[in-house]
């Protein structure tokens, strides 16, 4: 660079010492974004330092119709999306008043360009977007229509001109698409979901959808777990509370779900367990089985020198209950104490239940377990 | 000439004046200037943060910063913590933590959250890094007391152990022996997520009683209040103490010297712990009410005139966090005693009960709005709300930043007016100028997608359950908000339009989560096929999503921007949409088998 000669001559050589680097900008400044920085403390500060920046840089030319050269090679990182021939295409006919936002790259990168110009200096500062072609979307009006199956109506208007009466969104399509479905996919998992999406899509969106009896769902309330039976589990109750109120008498109280750790010797990651997905200790049992088979026979493979290949055999889990297999099913009350699983009743044993444990068999002769409070298993 | 000036400063001259910039964001930018200052300040880069463990490498993070002291990843997405994200889904430590063995062995701190750690991890921790001292597992899980002890044993300047909320087996409460007799550098322990097991109290005792610079200490449940007189004796100087326990039977004595502990206690300013109070013991912290500012009774079982009776005794209070037993009329008396208030978070006593238990209502925090002017994050559950108090509420506090309702009941329309929310939701967003993070619940159509993405620009979270009309809302959301970071949503009608429209997007954000809404297979893959820089996966636990017609909505979705492509460590109930179409390259026998030789296959490499 110092060889060069007079100042155009530097410049040539900055030029092309950032062109070059380029493709390693792209990188950092994607992994920057990667490493960001949890501002969550601080404002936004103003990036000062980017005033250093020199104004000219010329890493990219604009042509004279103001649409953005791009070399050859960072044309392959262009997200071209349409059908070919048409740029215009991005110029969609969006809401009118994300129009204005079309001349600039639409993507908005926080701290670097801002959406709202507002009459304010589009930043100088080249971000990887300015190289594409303003890719606001993955679809654009043509697209939608040559590449919809066969139930798509949607003609005009198309989907990304939002009509002004923005409740008549896109019942149509949705509704087709959902209903094309098995219903297996809509009713994902075994507990009732009272909103499923079809019901969401086909409502006329004006009335309030009262349910009628309110269900458990999965996740709702948004609480953690170690904050959900606190009132049923604390020892000083609530003076106004019937002493034996446990959630479960309340119709539509009990939740969903009950989620216990459960760890087997001998494998180091626990797995979880829904209580509530079984009603007997046989179901348990089962359960249990199906975790942990698989995942014991890959830990025997592995600590066998560590070779590779594919699982042959996994050995059933049998006689988790009676004592007669090689692995016991224990339990921690929420006393602490460790029992036996199978002495009480299935209902009181949900209740009570912490945390389960698949023990050795035969190392459960050596701790004292009990059914009763006299089995406490030392620390 | 004069450019040539500017690049002519000697390496260290620059380095002494970045390593007065301490925020990573400011770093980042220092780094695009020019070549020479991004390989400065990469060689000076003491502190990484990286938002989400998949988007980017270990290999990565080392080449491009060899000389990092401390860390912090977050794994799993934050609907993890609400059971939606099932077992096994990922946010392995174990290869940063391997990759970082043989880099770093200068590495000081490693904070984590929702990650898996093992006790394999947590040993390699403790044999790799001689100058360890902080180590923060904030929701952590897949360790055990066995993995602690290693720490405890190895690390021989340890400042910092906070576990908290991290689900731990506990295997044996002696792993507290483990710390030698000669460490007294703790400042911080937090082991208030530990289960009942016994913790062994002698040791605790003694570890309290010779580290003198200990500032932080919160206990767990199995502690009872008599033994905390002690501790308090032998560590006066603390500042942040959590309660085990609060009861025990009672007895003459133990209030008073309970009493007289908490008065030795002059630095002390926040409390915590408190389950299972019994109310005639909470006059023991009087004598350090006045200097409290931070104060969780979450787990307190008390009443209303019990939280107003101790409540009015902190003026200086900043936070507070309590179930919703203080009612209406306890946050009115919190309101009038605590000006000083800045964050409140009020948490539902009988999340499940179909009718409320107590007198919660919109009311009470309407009151702290008007009484609380510093006020700036709320977590609020109740069960009614109008959009006349969050419009009050809103013109009341314009400074929020945090600001999480959530109506117990989805779909919960104004009680007074029988109409969606969205009016109040748009005043929060309207005059909250510089709010951050906002949850919504309630009946709420897609308006309130329209204000948000007309106001609230500074915004970075959004959650959103149980809300919408049609994919117009969430297009409001992801074209409006421009500050967006983290977009997490569940059981709404959206569906690929606005996911598709706004692809470019997602790129600018961390990540999205979307759950029973309605975006179709065949948009996934689209996403996937056409968005390098995405990792676009699909979960279903009951069968594979390519068994299904393209049109089938997936059950739950999560995309993330990542430099590092698609991830090895999926279980077989995710799927990466990539250029091959719908991938686990993971089949299921393989998985597991891989998951734990690869471990092993670390642990006999690093030794």
């Amino acid at each position: 660079m110092l060889n060069q000669q007079g100042r155009g001559g530097m410049w040539v050589a900055l030029c092309f010492e950032f062109a070059s680097s380029w493709i390693e900008r792209k990188e950092v400044f994607l992994s920057n974004l990667e490493m960001e920085s949890d501002c969550s403390k601080n404002e936004e500060t103003c990036p000062q330092l980017l005033d250093l920046i020199p104004q000219e840089r010329e890493w990219y030319t604009k042509r004279k119709d103001g649409k953005i050269h791009l070399s050859s090679e960072e044309k392959k990182l262009e997200l071209r999306l349409g059908p070919p021939g048409g740029d215009d295409n991005w110029s969609i006919k969006l809401n009118a008043k994300n129009n204005r936002e079309r001349d600039e790259p639409v993507i908005s990168l926080g701290y670097l360009s801002s959406m709202n110009n507002n009459g304010k200096q589009a930043p100088k500062f080249p971000s990887p977007e300015d190289h594409h072609h303003p890719v606001g979307s993955v679809l654009s009006p043509s697209w939608t229509k040559t590449h919809h199956h066969d139930h798509q109506q949607l003609t005009n208007p198309p989907f990304l001109q939002f009509p002004s009466t923005p409740h008549q969104s896109l019942p149509v399509t949705a509704k087709e698409s959902s209903q094309s479905c098995c219903t297996k996919a809509v009713n994902m998992n075994a507990e009732e979901k009272p909103f499923s999406p079809t019901a969401n899509t086909v409502a006329p969106p004006n009335t309030s959808l009262k349910r009628s009896a309110p269900g458990p769902v999965v996740g709702w309330p948004p609480i953690r777990s170690f904050r959900k039976n606190l009132a049923t589990s604390s020892s000083s109750k609530p003076a106004s509370e019937p002493p034996h109120k446990a959630a479960n008498e309340k119709k539509g109280a009990e939740p969903s779900a009950k989620f216990v750790k459960i760890n087997m010797d001998g494998v180091p990651i626990g797995r979880k367990v829904d209580l509530k997905a079984y009603d007997s200790y046989e179901k348990l049992s089962a359960a249990v089985d199906e975790l942990f088979r698989g995942l014991l026979a890959a830990q025997r493979d592995s600590c066998a020198g560590g070779i590779v290949k594919k699982v042959e055999e996994e050995k059933t889990i049998t006689g988790l209950l009676d004592g007669s297999g090689e692995y016991t099913l224990v339990y921690e009350d929420n006393e602490g104490d460790r029992m036996l699983v199978g002495d009480v009743p299935w209902h009181m044993f949900v209740s009570t239940v912490q945390r389960l444990r698949v023990l050795k068999s035969s190392e459960l002769s050596a701790l004292s377990l009990g059914s009763s409070r006299q089995g406490k298993i030392p620390a | 000439m004069q450019k040539k000036r500017a690049y002519s400063f000697p390496d260290e001259v620059l380095e002494h004046v970045f390593s007065f910039i301490q925020s990573g964001k400011d770093r980042n930018a220092v780094s695009m200037v020019c070549k020479s200052w991004y390989e400065i300040e990469r060689w000076c880069r003491r502190k990484v943060f990286i938002g989400n463990c998949y988007a980017v490498s270990p290999k990565m993070v080392i080449k491009r910063f060899p000389e990092v002291r401390s860390i912090e990843l977050k794994g799993k997405p934050h609907f993890a913590d609400f059971n939606l994200v099932p077992d096994g889904w990922g946010g392995y430590v174990l290869p940063w933590i391997v990759e970082m063995a043989g880099a770093y062995p200068w590495l000081e701190e490693i904070r984590l959250k929702r990650m898996v750690v093992t006790d394999e991890s947590l040993e390699l921790i403790a044999k790799s890094f001689k100058n360890f001292k902080v180590l923060v597992l904030f929701s952590c899980e897949g360790f055990s007391t066995d993995g602690l002890a290693a720490i405890a044993a190895g690390c021989k300047n340890l400042r910092e152990l906070d576990l908290r909320e991290s689900d731990v087996d506990d295997l044996s409460g002696h792993w507290l022996t483990h710390f030698p007799e000669t460490c007294t550098s703790l400042v911080s322990l937090n082991i208030s997520c530990l289960g009942s097991d016994e913790v062994s109290f002698s040791a605790l005792e003694r570890l309290v009683g010779r580290c003198p610079n200990l500032r932080s200490l919160r206990l767990n449940r199995a502690v009872s209040l008599d033994k905390i007189a002690n501790i308090l004796c032998l560590a006066p100087q603390l500042v942040d103490f959590g309660t085990g326990n609060y009861t025990t039977e009672l007895q003459p004595d133990v209030l008073s010297n309970l009493t007289a502990a908490f008065s030795s206690c002059k630095e002390l300013k926040s409390l915590s712990g408190f389950w299972d109070v019994v109310p005639a013991y909470l006059p023991a912290l009087y004598p350090v009410c006045s200097r409290l500012t931070s104060l969780n009774l979450s787990y307190a079982t008390i009443h209303s005139p019990e939280i107003i009776k101790l409540v009015s005794h902190c003026p200086s209070l900043q936070r507070l966090l309590v179930l919703d037993y203080i009612e209406d009329s306890g946050l009115e008396a919190l309101a009038s005693s605590c000006k000083d208030l800045q964050e409140l978070r009020v948490f539902p006593s009988d999340p499940f009960g179909v009718e409320p238990n107590v007198s919660l209502t919109e009311k009470g925090l309407v009151s702290v709005s008007l009484g609380c002017p510093k006020l700036q994050s709320v977590l609020y559950f109740c069960r009614q709300m109008t959009n006349a108090a969050l419009v009050t509420i809103a013109q009341n506090c314009p400074n929020f930043t945090r600001f999480r309702l959530c109506i117990i009941e989805p779909k919960t329309a104004d009680y007074l007016t029988g109409e969606p929310l969205d009016v109040g939701f748009g005043a929060i967003v309207e005059h909250c100028k510089d709010l951050r993070r906002l949850s919504l619940s309630g009946l709420l159509t897609d308006r309130v997608f329209e204000y948000i993405g007309t106001y609230a620009k500074k915004l970075e979270m959004l959650s959103v359950a149980f809300a919408g009309d049609s994919d117009l809302g969430l297009h409001h959301v992801l074209s409006g908000c421009e500050s967006l970071r983290k977009l997490e949503i569940r059981d709404c009608p959206f569906g690929d339009k606005a996911i598709l429209a706004n692809a470019a997007k997602l790129e600018t954000m961390r990540s999205l989560w979307m759950s029973s809404c309605t975006v179709s297979f065949g948009a996934c893959k689209l996403l996937g096929q056409k968005m390098h820089r995405l990792n676009v996966e699909v979960i279903d636990e009951t069968e594979p999503p390519c068994s299904r017609l393209e049109s089938c909505p997936v059950d739950k979705l999560y995309v993330y921007r990542s430099i590092s492509g698609p991830r090895s460590d999926m279980p077989p109930f995710v799927w990466t949409m990539d250029e091959e179409g719908d991938n686990n390259s993971n089949q299921k026998d393989f998985f597991f088998l891989d998951m734990f030789v690869r471990n092993n296959h670390y642990i006999s490499n690093s030794l």
